[in-house]
């Protein structure tokens, strides 16, 4: 009995959850993160950020399976958890990277609900 | 009965010299170049591009590029100060001009060490054995950038840039 919930929740879940939290904290309206919000963010092409990275995929690739490439050449892992299943696992190290990318896309970091969302999208790819 | 110990001395004698061979290939050539050996300067410096041998710069250089790691060519590539401390301590101790002096060789030749240089490949002794390498090349899709090495030299990520 008292297993049954400690073995879904990784290091991964536990940051899903804590993003959940503070996105209510800061809007009560929100009613859960969406995958296809995610898919969105991903594959949108903003205006806001470098002329040369307009999207997500400008780095990581159309199909979040497959590799993509950074601007200077180096092969990127993957960003879905179905093949790369070590992602996600250091909360510092993905609030790293979400900082520099969404500035870098958006010209602005990414909101909590923002991050949930495209988590969530590449839990379920 | 006769042991053949003739063949087995040319053996040794073989095997003797590839290994100084190796050994020159090694510390004493101008084509390698000791890859990065920390782990956290291999995740932090080696997300973007490959990581670059801290060899291929003088200290003061890396020195310099540590102190402005938000604006880093136009890139964010900022980490926490603890990270950056041990960091630079790694680049400075193991650059071209102090514990990476075997390797760094002819690459600082021309280099003015006061101004510290920030890109290998604005070094002049690195514009010089790239000069024969034609636009089209520079500009094909999967080299883009002067500084994605690996996309020629296959061995980079060990140190081997022969070609
Ligand atoms: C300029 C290239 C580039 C763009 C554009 C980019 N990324 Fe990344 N991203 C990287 C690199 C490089 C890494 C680190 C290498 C790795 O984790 O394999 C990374 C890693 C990440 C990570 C951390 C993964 C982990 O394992 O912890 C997240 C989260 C992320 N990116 C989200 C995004 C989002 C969201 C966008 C769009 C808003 C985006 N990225 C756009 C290059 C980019
Ligand atoms: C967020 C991505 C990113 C990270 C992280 C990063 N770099 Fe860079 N780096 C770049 C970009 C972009 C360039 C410019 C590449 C080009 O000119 O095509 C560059 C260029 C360089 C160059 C010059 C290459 C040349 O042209 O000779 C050096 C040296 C370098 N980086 C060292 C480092 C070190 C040391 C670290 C770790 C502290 C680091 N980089 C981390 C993105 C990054
Ligand atoms: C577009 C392909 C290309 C890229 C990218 C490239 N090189 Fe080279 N490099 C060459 C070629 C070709 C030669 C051989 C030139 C010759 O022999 O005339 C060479 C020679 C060298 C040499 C001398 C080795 C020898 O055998 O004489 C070094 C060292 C070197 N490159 C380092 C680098 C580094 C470091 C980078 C990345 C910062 C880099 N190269 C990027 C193509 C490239």
């Amino acid at each position: 009995m008292l297993l049954t919930t400690p073995i879904l929740a990784g290091p991964r879940e536990d940051l899903l959850a804590q993003y959940a939290t503070a996105a209510k904290a800061a809007a009560s309206a929100f009613s859960g993160f969406s995958a296809a919000r995610g898919k969105t963010l991903h594959t949108q092409a903003f205006v806001g950020g470098k002329p040369d990275t307009p999207a997500c995929t400008s780095c990581h690739g159309q199909d979040p399976r497959s590799a993509g490439r950074s601007l200077a050449g180096k092969v990127i892992d993957p960003v879905a958890v179905s093949v790369s299943p070590s992602r996600y696992a250091d909360p510092a190290k993905v609030e790293k990277w979400f900082k520099r990318n969404c500035n870098e896309v958006l010209g602005r970091e990414c909101a909590t609900q923002e991050k949930g969302d495209w988590l969530t999208y590449m839990f379920s790819q | 009965m006769t042991i053949p110990y003739r063949p087995l001395v040319l053996g040794f004698a073989a095997i003797a010299f590839s290994l100084v061979l190796l050994q020159r290939a090694q510390a004493g050539g101008s084509h390698f170049f000791a890859p990065v050996a920390d782990p956290v300067v291999r995740e932090e410096c080696g997300s973007c591009h490959m990581p670059f041998a801290a060899s291929m710069l003088p200290a003061d250089s890396w020195q310099r590029m540590m102190g402005n790691l938000k604006d880093h060519f136009g890139d964010d590539a900022s980490v926490d100060a603890e990270t950056a401390r041990r960091i630079t301590g790694y680049l400075v101790a193991n650059a071209a001009d102090t514990g990476g002096r075997r390797y760094s060789d002819k690459l600082l030749r021309g280099v003015a060490m006061n101004n510290a240089p920030l890109r290998i490949t604005e070094l002049p002794k690195w514009v010089r054995e790239h000069r024969k390498v034609a636009d089209w090349e520079w500009k094909h899709k999967d080299v883009r950038t002067r500084a994605n090495c690996a996309a020629c030299h296959r061995d980079a990520e060990r140190g081997y840039y022969d070609e």
